[in-house]
């Protein structure tokens, strides 16, 4: 009996070494560029190797037994008669349900960090009056820090392209450009059936939708040329439906933007 | 209460052909429509796998350069569609459910049995329709979720045909949840209490409850979309002041108890194969039960879990990644009784016992992936990517297809007479499990790496394991041949099987192999321990 326990002890503790191992050591993820990214990674590192533990757990489990307990030639007749055993049914209750609970209250905090509980508020100068609803979105912005300097910037989404417009510089642009380190506030709708912007690198997706706009707020931390991929089914060209973000340091950024801004927009 | 036999019934039924035509006939038998069931759900499987395999062809280069991008659509539509409502549902609740179900509670045959014929007498014709309407002006190409507006703007004909077929299909798996209901409460035999019922039947019970609950919604839905597209209404119309979103709350209301659909069902399946095999008693009878029914109970209420990029406030994201989560805990307790029912066993290493297994390690995983996509900040990344394709597919095909095929070798015998081929049974699991791993594992490092579903080109960067993952499909369309020779084989020159090849002590194999038409030539047993395995001394050949 003391053996039989020491091999499970064993078994187990390799268990949790190799998922651990393997989650700290397996990068399965894209580069991270957006203060949201590593907040994301830590989520998933987590589930990862809670995920693993159970996985190869039950694995071996299946395979063992079939091994252990598989007929023999020489064998008839049957197994035990086990028709259950209240405390271990009791076990695997409470235990998945407490890491459950865990799990829903630390992604509850981890979606809390990324900004997803904050008030949808877009800090955009043309529509500072909030009427109009916004549906849904990341925001990031609570009501009391909305800051002149974000930068504001509104999507709209058409079969099968993204055009953003930059309304300080009353100007339109087919790649998005930001700076690095600063906070973007996009306002988003569709001109016709949904679509989705999604920015692997940075962990983020909101649905772009007809007639409801949504907004999606987010701090770019790296330099450099990112895709904006279309992740809803929006028609026969939604797989080539792509844009680029393009993040730069702020002089980079400026010289851009003033290349490209109308004069109208200083009335 | 009693059985009894409606006298204009069996004089029907001395009129029906005899042989393999009745196969081909309003037969009224639960065993006939099982087979009927099981048979044209595996055509459309074929055609289905062909669209799956299309799919991997165009995807194992990044250009769109195998099919018009047009038609790709079409081919991923008609794929999840006909998989879903002419393969899966079909099988898992119409084939294997009227086939056993009069058997376990003892009946000589569904309570309606009109009613089941016509439940699947309207299965080929929407099927065939569905398939056709591709030469029409094309199939529909909104994808399985016809999600508008795109399925408003979509060309017509094929949107059209397309919500038609669904309505019949949908209206069939009503039909069908009604009969296993009255039959499961009211046709059991004297004597026979629900708590000793085999597994199946309270599977069988929870999943028809979801669907008389909320196929009817679906219905609706689809009849309001075909309004919008016919009638130029505006109910989902934004263009016309609808609201998308709503459609997306209604349509999932539907399809996600639809998956519970699929697998609970398969859940009951495997509950009856194990302990046959391991000759073992079902460990844990009675939380198996209350656990099915925390599922049916739990899957009604995780519908917006497919919505959580979509038009939906930051309350009711959070709301419904913890109900989503807690299906993890009941669904965990069935895992575990499956491996402590293995557990002391004397296991036949076979291919039921071995697609079984297969099934728990695939649903395992699937489980895992599933509870993490339920916490919304990590679905945010990964929603509508290859991670949630990956997902599901080790729930549909991982989980429930492996139990189709683990059934099959299972109660081939009884239905046939003959045993399949064990040799060719094993291949044939061995090619399917390498396979579909293969095929679907690397998928979910595409989704979290930037590649979306839906999609005919992709960046070059991630050929490499789109290939993989096309090698993996090719291995999965293969392994279809052993089995289609094996069952071809078996069905002519295979071993006699006797009556009771396994010794199992469910009610199905107390009876003669094939069945006779009423199910028993005396009284029905009565059947109070179903899995009594290692409790009675009894004949073991």
């Amino acid at each position: 009996m003391l053996n039989k326990n020491i091999y499970l002890i064993l078994i187990i503790s390799l268990v949790f070494t190799i998922s651990f191992w393997i989650g700290f050591n397996v990068n399965l993820l894209p580069a991270e560029a957006s203060i949201n990214a590593p907040i994301y990674d830590e989520l998933f590192k987590i589930l990862f190797i809670i995920g693993l533990i159970i996985f190869i757990g039950m694995t071996i489990a299946v395979i063992y037994s079939l091994f252990k307990f598989r007929k023999r030639n020489d064998q008839i007749g049957d197994g035990i008669a086990l028709e259950g055993n209240l405390s271990l049914e009791i076990i695997w209750t409470i235990i998945p349900s407490i890491i459950v609970l865990l799990i829903g209250l630390y992604s509850y905090n981890i979606y809390d960090r990324m900004g997803g509980m904050k008030e949808l508020n877009h800090n955009h100068e043309m529509m500072s009056s909030n009427s109009e609803k916004i549906w849904a979105g990341i925001s990031q912005t609570s009501e009391n820090e909305i800051a002149i300097n974000n930068l504001s910037i509104e999507v709209s989404a058409m079969q099968f392209a993204f055009l953003f417009n930059y309304p300080k510089g009353n100007f339109i642009s087919g790649e998005l450009h930001v700076p690095v380190d600063q906070k973007v506030s996009m306002k988003m709708e569709s001109k016709d059936v949904i679509h989705a912007f999604w920015v692997p690198e940075f962990r983020i997706k909101q649905d772009i939708i007809p007639g409801q706009p949504t907004i999606l707020n987010f701090t770019p931390t790296k330099v450099g040329k990112y895709p904006i991929i279309c992740a809803e089914l929006c028609g026969p060209y939604h797989g080539g439906m792509r844009a680029s973000i393009i993040v730069e340091e702020e002089s980079d950024y400026n010289e851009w933007f003033n290349k490209n801004k109308k004069p109208e927009a200083n009335l | 209460m009693t059985i009894s036999i409606d006298p204009q019934k069996t004089n029907n039924e001395s009129l029906q052909p005899k042989g393999w035509l009745r196969y081909f006939s309003f037969s009224l038998d639960h065993k006939v429509i099982g087979i009927q069931y099981l048979v044209c759900g595996f055509l459309f499987y074929l055609i289905g796998g062909t669209l799956a395999s299309a799919i991997r062809i165009e995807l194992a280069s990044p250009m769109s350069d195998f099919m018009p991008r047009d038609v790709y659509n079409q081919v991923l539509t008609l794929h999840g569609t006909i998989m879903i409502f002419l393969w899966i549902v079909p099988v898992v609740n119409g084939a294997f459910g009227n086939y056993l179900i009069p058997f376990y509670v003892g009946a000589r045959d569904m309570a309606f049995p009109r009613l089941n014929a016509v439940a699947f007498w309207l299965i080929p014709p929407s099927g065939l329709m569905l398939v056709a309407s591709y030469f029409v002006e094309g199939a529909a190409q909104a994808g399985w979720t016809a999600y508008p507006p795109l399925s408003i703007t979509t060309p017509q004909s094929g949107q059209i045909i397309w919500i038609l077929s669904v309505l019949l299909l949908g209206g069939s798996s009503i039909f069908g949840g009604i009969n296993f209901i009255a039959t499961i409460i009211k046709l059991r035999r004297p004597g026979l209490k629900l708590m000793q019922l085999p597994m199946y039947c309270w599977a069988m019970l929870g999943t028809s409850l979801l669907v008389v609950l909320s196929t009817p919604v679906l219905a609706g839905t689809l009849i309001l979309l075909s309004f919008d597209i016919i009638a130029n209404t505006g109910f989902f119309n934004p263009v016309l002041g609808g609201n998308v979103v709503v459609y997306q709350h209604l349509f999932w209301f539907y399809s996600h108890p639809a998956v519970y659909i699929m697998v609970l069902p398969a859940f009951g399946l495997v509950s009856e194969i194990l302990p046959v095999h391991a000759r073992k008693p079902l460990f844990g009878y009675t939380t198996m039960v209350f656990s099915i029914m925390g599922i049916v109970v739990l899957g009604l209420v995780v519908w917006a879990h497919h919505m959580f990029t979509s038009g939906t406030p930051p309350w009711m994201r959070l709301f419904f990644t913890i109900a989503t989560a807690f299906i993890a805990v009941p669904t965990g307790i069935k895992f575990f009784n499956w491996v402590a029912t293995l557990w002391g066993g004397k296991i036949s290493i076979n291919s039921a016992m071995l697609f079984s297994c297969g099934f728990i390690i695939n649903f395992v995983f699937g489980g895992i992936t599933g509870v993490a996509l339920a916490q919304v900040p990590f679905d945010i990344h990964v929603h509508d990517t290859y991670f949630v394709v990956a997902h599901f597919h080790y729930i549909v095909y991982g989980g429930t297809v492996f139990i189709i095929f683990s059934s099959i070798y299972h109660w081939f015998p009884k239905v046939t007479g003959k045993m399949l081929n064990e040799k060719l049974g094993i291949l044939h699991f061995i090619i399917t499990f390498i396979g579909f791993n293969l095929c679907f594992a690397p998928q979910h490092w595409l989704g979290l790496n930037g590649m979306p579903r839906r999609v005919a080109e992709y960046d070059p960067q991630f050929q490499f394991v789109n290939q993989i993952s096309s090698l993996g499909a090719l291995l999965m369309a293969i392994s279809t041949i052993p089995f289609l020779i094996n069952v071809f084989l078996s069905v002519r020159n295979g071993k006699d099987a006797g009556d009771n090849p396994w010794n199992a002590l469910t009610p199905e194999w107390l009876t003669s192999s094939p069945p006779p038409v009423e199910n028993w030539e005396g009284e029905a047993p009565l059947v109070e321990e179903p899995y009594g395995y290692g409790k009675k001394i009894y004949d073991q050949k």
